[in-house]
């Protein structure tokens, strides 16, 4: 469509705006992280002075945010490629396969991931004590997966609906092998959908914060954003925002970058499980 | 393999059961497929919350454990006669109204904004994920410490008095806030999909005819991204009726802000009421059902008819 110059100057004034309203939150946040702690009440959007003492006390360990991290990493990696494994035998006898009760298995999905997380967290609250699951890294894997998973499915559905599975026996005749025709011919094409299912996956797990509150106690689970929670000052008279905004910002960065990376997936991963189901 | 199966079907002669071997198979590993995926789905999601009925049947308190009985409905009479129950639920309901006209006004503008963008298109995709990509309690620490009359800027900047996180309606409006801000990019792009799909030359046409711009917005592209729009509303309709992180990191049910979702936490954590918690959670299950019920039945929302 062509442009006036009016429109022309208001669509770039629009641009403009969006870039603010995403933006200015996460600088805050960066910008209250780098602020003295003494200056943090100063009420000024950017710091006087720019120090990093507030990731130094984050990563001094006083706040168990070191092992929070791991946490978070280890169970949201462990999440993800579980997901994926299951997700993707799943969305391939879906796609490929004729079997009653297909569509049973999407509708369960599509419930599943309307649930209210906390209508389930009492009964997994109770159960994990009982079996020794409460505070442990599979006590959140299991649910994280159940909520990963059919989200994972319906992405992965969707983009094995697209793959030409016609050139796995076109290689077969041409003296491939089942293996080599799967390999070199049917995983390169099912990679970029796998990986946006991943990415959805990862945010899933790196994000909640109901299942991690409630089914942890300990470091021995407690992930970041939990951890972040629980910050407190070294003392009543310590105001903790400063540590919580560096807490923060370093959790939100591993997701930032492999957002901005792998951007266009994500796009379209979210309009492909969502839009043309 | 779906003809395949089919030509099998015609071609083979059928076993007595009416499938042929090949089509049996075929059903094995497709059972054997999905079976890991469905069995946790259905351990970790589906058994909880019969069990969480169950429970809500009981008295179960954990600061009793011999106490537990079976007590019927009592604890749902409990529960619903209660002020605390319909004050949260006034206030999810609330919550969840405004935030969802909020996110689709401005999910549409950034939408149009997006798609029409004459220059940095790819910066302008990037910088809209970035919200989607925060950590909602990073995404609600953002909104606290920036209204916080000790550490926040807005307070001052914007010259608020009484500071909005000192009161009932302001502190509701900060996590309704810290809500829409995390979630419309998840709208935006839903709605991009759909403008995607609208034929530039119904606007050119239009336009000629004499149509205004906003004509064409309520006549054309309303219409026409119509599913994509009502599958993102019944998604964040849902999404924004349990919400529990942004509440409890702004306010903690502080000023009267409590959701239902704290509620629910509140009996089972901190009060270790499992009878008691699970019936709120029931509640909520139950709450959700009925509005997936209204979108499906009433608002024509449909995931699978997409």
């Amino acid at each position: 469509m062509e442009y006036s110059r009016n429109q022309k100057i208001l669509w770039a004034l629009g641009t403009v705006v969006v870039l603010f309203y995403a933006l200015i939150p996460v600088v805050w946040i960066i910008s209250l992280s780098l602020k003295d702690p003494t200056t943090i009440g100063d009420q000024n959007f950017f710091p006087r002075e720019y120090t990093l003492d507030n990731y130094d006390s984050v990563f001094e360990g006083g706040l168990g945010f070191n092992r929070a991290l791991i946490n978070s990493i280890g169970i949201a990696i462990i999440t993800t490629l579980l997901a994926l494994a299951l997700a993707s035998m799943a969305a391939y006898a879906i796609t490929r396969l004729e079997f009653p009760g297909k569509t049973l298995i999407l509708a369960g999905a599509l419930a599943i991931s309307m649930f209210p997380a906390i209508s389930i967290v009492g009964g997994l609250f109770n159960v994990w004590r009982n079996i020794g699951l409460y505070d442990t890294w599979p006590g959140l894997i299991l649910p994280y997966l159940s909520f990963a998973l059919p989200l994972s499915i319906y992405t992965l559905s969707a983009f094995f609906r697209e793959i030409p599975w016609d050139l796995e026996k076109a290689a077969q005749m041409d003296g491939a092998t089942g293996m080599q025709a799967f390999r070199k011919v049917i995983l390169p094409l099912a990679m970029p959908g796998v990986f946006t299912a991943g990415i959805l996956a990862f945010i899933v797990a790196w994000n909640d914060f109901l299942f991690a509150n409630v089914l942890t106690a300990t470091d021995a689970a407690r992930t970041a954003p939990v951890a972040l929670s629980y910050f407190r000052g070294a003392s009543q008279f310590q105001d903790p925002s400063g540590a919580i905004a560096a807490g923060a910002v370093v959790v939100t960065i591993p997701i930032l970058i492999m957002v901005l990376i792998f951007q266009r997936r994500i796009v379209s991963g979210l309009t492909a499980g969502a839009v043309k189901g | 393999m779906a003809v395949a199966a089919e030509t099998a079907q015609t071609t083979a002669p059928t076993t007595p059961t009416g499938l042929t071997d090949r089509a049996k198979a075929e059903r094995k590993l497709a059972y054997i497929l999905c079976a890991p995926a469905v069995l946790t789905m259905l351990l970790v999601a589906g058994f909880p919350i019969i069990y969480a009925f169950w429970l809500s049947l009981r008295r179960e308190d954990l600061r009793f454990p011999e106490a537990g009985e079976f007590v019927g409905l009592s604890n749902y009479i409990t529960v619903l006669g209660s002020s605390t129950w319909w004050n949260d639920l006034g206030n999810t309901l609330f919550i969840t109204v405004i935030s969802v006209a909020l996110e689709l006004v401005l999910g549409m503008l950034i939408a149009q904004a997006m798609y029409r963008a004459i220059f940095a298109r790819t910066a302008i995709r990037a910088s809209v994920l970035v919200p989607y990509g925060a950590v909602t309690v990073v995404a609600a620490f953002a909104w606290r410490l920036a209204f916080d009359p000790a550490t926040g800027f807005a307070v001052q900047l914007f010259n608020l008095d009484p500071p909005p996180l000192t009161t009932h309606n302001g502190s509701l409006f900060i996590i309704i806030f810290a809500e829409v801000w995390k979630t419309t990019p998840f709208i935006a792009l839903l709605l991009l999909g759909g403008l995607a799909l609208v034929p530039e030359d119904l606007y050119k046409a239009a336009k000629m005819d004499g149509a205004s711009a906003w004509q064409r917005f309520v006549k054309i592209t309303l219409p026409l991204i119509r599913p994509a729009l009502m599958v993102a509303v019944l998604f964040r309709t849902l999404d924004a009726f349990r919400i529990y992180d942004a509440a409890f990191i702004i306010t903690r049910g502080a000023n009267d802000t409590e959701t239902v979702s704290i509620l629910g936490y509140n009996q089972l954590v901190n009060r270790l009421n499992l009878g008691l918690g699970s019936t709120v959670s029931i509640l909520i299950f139950i709450c959700v059902m009925i509005i997936a019920f209204i979108f499906f039945r009433f608002l024509g929302a449909s995931p699978e008819r997409r």
